[in-house]
C-alpha cells in the first residue's frame, strides 16, 4: 500500500478546528502528551508497517537548502 | 575477582602435571560458570577429553540469572539435568504491570500445550550451576572424561598457530598447560580475552540497579510484577517484585546514574526501600544484595583460531530479558557438537567458523532485544520519555498499547536464517520448524519428541519411509521414523511438522536444529544436506 499524500480528508477545515480544539487549555506538557498518544493510537491504526515507513518519511523536516 | 561460595564443588587439590613440564590436552575450558559447565558436560559425555580449570572452589554466592527459558530447560534436558532445575523452579505465569499506583494491565503466559517443559522457570543460578556440576560428577562415574580442577586460576594465554599456552596460578604455585583446543567461559571480564588483547565493543548504560534478594513467607501471588515510576518511596525509576525458590524474593530497584553506591548499599537504606514497597508488618532477611550497571557488548568473532569465546566471555547483555545465561548456555549447545567433531577428526575446522557466525548472531539479536527494553525502561531524551509515557497510559484502557509496553523481552532461541550450515527447505512446511530453528518440542504417544534428538545428527521422518544410511562420512546419522497415525495422538506433531503437507523429512542437527527439511528425500539429497551441516559443502 501506499502512503496517501492527495487531500484525503472531508472538510479539511472542520478537521483543523477539532485538531486545535483538543489542545484548548492544555499546558505544553500536556500537549505533548497528547500528540504522542495520538500518534500510537493512529499508529496503531494505519497497522501497516510499510505504510508508517512513508509516513515518517513524508513527516520528516524538510532538507535544508543549498 | 574474589568471591565468597554458595556451594564448595570442586575444592582445591594439587595435580601431578604441577610438578612436569606442561602437558597438552584435547580441550582446555577456562570459566566453571554455567557454561563452561554445560560445554564440558556436553563435550565429555559424547567422549572428547575436557578439562575445567576455574579461579574458585566452587559457585559464587548471590543469584544473578534467576529467569531461565524453556530453550535452555531443553538443552539442560538433553545434558541430563533439565529435570532437576525444573523440580527446583518457581513456574509462574501471570505478570502484572503497574504505572505509578495504577495497575495497567496483567497477562497471562499461559503457554501453549504439549512441550515437556514450561515457558520458563525462575531458580537461583549457584542451583543451576550446582546441578550442572553435580551431572557432571554422574557422567564422571559413568567414565565420561571431564576433569575440574578448582583454585587454578588461569594468569595468561598465548595462541600459537595450532594450540594455545597456559599459565595456570594455585595455591601451590605456576605451572603451564597447552590446548589443542580453548575455550574461553571465564566471563565478562575475561582474561583470556583481555591476554589476547581482543576488543569488546559496544553501549555502557547509565544506570544503576539495586538488587535485594529477600527471605520472606509472606503471601505475596507467585506473579511478576513490574513498576514504572513506582510509587513507594524512594524505589528510582522502576522496580520489579518476582519468586524464586526457597521463599526468596528478587527485589530491583532502577536508581538512575549519579548514585553514591556505598550509600545505597548500606543495608539500613536498603531496608528503608525495601519496606515501603512491601508495606509495613512484613518480616524478611536480606539474603543477597548488589548493585549493577550493564552493557551490551559483543566480540567481534568468537573464534580466534585454536581459541573460541562463549558466553559473557563472547557477548554481554542487560538482564532485562534474560539473555545471558539463557544465550551462553546456547553457544554451549551450538559449540559442542562441533568441536567435538572436530577433535575427532569427523569435520573440518572450518566447521567452528560456523559457531562464530550463528552465535554472533544470536548475540545481535540478543542485544537489539535488551537495547530495546533499556531504551523502554530509561528514556534517552525528553520525547522519548513522552513517548514512554503516552505508551503507559494507554495501556491502562487500551490493549493495543499493551504489546508495546518493554519492561523485558522474554528470551527466545535464535533462528539461524540464511547462514550456512544450512540445507534446502524444501517445502512449505509450518514456519517455527524452518530450517534453522531449533525443533519445537511436541508430544508423542510415549514421551515427547525432543527427547528423542538426543545430541547426535538424527534423520526425522513423518508419514515417509525411505532408506538412509546410519552414517555419513563417518558420523553418525540416527534414524526416528514417526507416523501421524501411531505417534501423534494430539495432532502437535502434524500441526509443528508437517502443515498442510501429508509428509516430511526433517534433517536435524545434533543441537537440535532443523539442517533441512524435504516432502520426501533419498539418501543422496540427506548425505548433501549433512555435508552441508558439517562444514564441508556448500548447500546444493
Ligand atoms: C543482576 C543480574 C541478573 C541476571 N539475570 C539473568 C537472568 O535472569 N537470566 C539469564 O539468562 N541471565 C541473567 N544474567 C546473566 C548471567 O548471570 C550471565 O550471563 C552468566 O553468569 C554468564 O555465564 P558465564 O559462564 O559465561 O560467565 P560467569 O558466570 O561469569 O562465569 C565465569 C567463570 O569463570 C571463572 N573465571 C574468571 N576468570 C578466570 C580465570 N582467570 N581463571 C579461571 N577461571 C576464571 C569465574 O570464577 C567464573 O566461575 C544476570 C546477570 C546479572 C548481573
Amino acid at each position: 500500500m501506499t502512503l496517501i499524500l492527495t487531500p484525503n480528508i472531508p472538510d479539511p477545515d472542520g478537521f483543523y478546528d477539532e485538531l486545535l480544539a483538543l489542545h484548548d487549555g492544555l499546558s505544553k506538557e500536556e500537549s505533548d502528551a497528547l500528540n504522542a498518544r495520538l500518534i500510537l493510537v493512529l499508529g496503531n491504526h494505519i497497522g501497516d508497517r510499510d505504510v508508517l515507513r512513508q509516513a515518517f518519511e513524508a513527516a520528516k523536516p524538510p532538507p535544508e537548502d543549498g | 575477582m574474589g568471591y565468597d561460595l554458595a556451594f564448595r564443588l570442586y575444592p582445591y587439590a594439587p595435580v601431578a602435571a604441577q610438578g612436569m613440564a606442561a602437558q597438552r590436552h584435547p580441550v582446555v575450558i577456562v570459566g566453571g560458570g554455567p557454561i563452561g559447565m554445560a560445554t564440558a558436560l556436553d563435550l565429555g559425555r559424547k567422549g572428547t577429553p575436557v578439562l575445567v580449570l576455574d579461579d574458585h572452589e566452587g559457585v559464587g554466592q548471590g543469584s544473578r540469572a534467576i529467569c531461565f527459558a524453556k530453550r535452555t530447560l531443553e538443552i539442560a534436558d538433553r545434558l541430563g539435568t533439565g529435570g532437576a532445575m525444573v523440580d527446583k523452579g518457581v513456574v509462574w505465569n501471570v505478570g502484572k504491570v503497574f504505572h505509578g499506583d495504577n495497575k495497567l494491565f496483567e497477562f497471562n503466559l499461559q503457554p501453549e500445550d504439549g512441550h515437556k517443559n514450561p515457558a520458563f522457570i525462575n531458580l537461583q543460578q549457584p542451583y543451576f550451576e550446582k546441578f550442572l556440576v553435580e551431572e557432571i560428577r554422574r557422567a564422571q562415574a559413568e567414565g565420561a572424561p571431564i576433569e575440574i580442577r578448582g583454585k587454578h586460576a588461569v594468569t595468561d594465554v598465548v595462541a600459537e598457530d595450532d594450540f594455545a599456552r597456559l599459565t595456570v596460578v594455585t595455591p601451590d604455585g605456576p605451572y603451564q598447560i597447552e590446548a589443542d583446543w580453548l575455550i574461553a567461559c571465564d566471563g565478562a571480564r575475561s582474561p583470556v580475552r583481555t591476554a589476547m588483547g581482543l576488543s569488546f565493543d559496544g553501549r555502557v548504560f547509565e544506570d544503576n540497579f539495586l538488587i535485594a534478594d529477600v527471605k520472606m513467607t509472606a503471601d505475596f501471588p507467585t506473579e511478576r510484577w513490574f513498576w514504572f515510576e513506582p510509587p513507594f518511596k524512594n524505589a528510582g525509576q522502576s522496580a520489579l517484585l518476582h519468586k524464586q525458590p526457597d521463599d526468596i524474593w528478587r527485589i530491583d530497584f532502577q536508581l538512575g546514574w549519579d548514585i553514591d553506591r556505598e550509600a545505597e548499599l548500606d543495608p539500613v537504606r536498603i531496608c528503608e526501600r525495601v519496606d515501603a514497597m512491601l508495606g509495613q508488618g512484613v518480616d524478611y532477611e536480606l539474603e543477597w544484595t548488589s548493585i549493577y550497571t550493564f552493557q551490551c557488548r559483543r566480540m567481534e568473532a568468537f573464534r580466534h583460531g585454536r581459541v573460541l569465546f562463549a558466553g559473557d566471555s563472547a557477548h554481554q547483555v542487560s538482564p532485562f530479558g534474560a539473555r545471558g545465561a539463557n544465550s551462553g548456555i546456547q553457544d554451549a549447545d551450538n559449540l559442542a557438537w562441533k568441536l567435538d567433531l572436530v577433535v575427532k577428526g569427523l569435520a573440518p575446522e572450518a566447521l567452528l567458523d560456523s559457531y562464530s557466525s550463528e552465535r554472533a548472531h544470536g548475540a545481535d539479536e540478543n542485544i537489539l532485544n535488551s537495547t530495546r527494553a533499556t531504551d523502554f525502561l530509561t528514556p534517552k531524551s525528553e520525547i522519548s520519555k513522552v513517548f514512554r509515557n503516552a505508551v503507559l497510559e494507554l495501556a491502562r484502557d487500551h490493549a493495543f498499547a499493551r504489546p508495546l509496553v518493554n519492561s523485558g523481552r522474554l528470551s527466545l532461541p535464535c533462528v539461524y536464517d540464511g547462514l550456512p550450515l544450512n540445507g534446502p527447505d524444501a517445502f512449505e512446511g509450518p514456519a517455527r520448524t524452518r530450517v534453522g530453528a531449533p525443533c519445537v518440542d511436541a508430544p508423542l504417544d510415549q514421551g515427547f519428541l525432543l527427547d528423542r534428538l538426543p545430541g547426535a545428527f538424527t534423520l526425522l521422518t513423518i508419514n515417509a519411509d525411505m532408506p538412509a544410511p546410519d552414517a555419513v562420512d563417518g558420523v553418525a546419522l540416527n534414524r526416528l521414523a514417526l507416523s501421524t497415525d501411531a505417534h501423534d495422538p494430539s495432532g502437535a506433531l502434524r500441526e509443528r511438522y508437517l502443515g498442510a503437507a501429508q509428509s516430511a523429512v526433517y534433517l536435524i542437527r545434533p543441537d537440535q536444529h532443523v539442517a533441512a527439511r524435504w516432502k520426501a528425500a533419498d539418501a543422496g539429497a540427506v548425505g548433501a544436506a549433512m555435508r552441508t551441516a558439517l562444514g564441508k559443502e556448500p548447500p546444493a
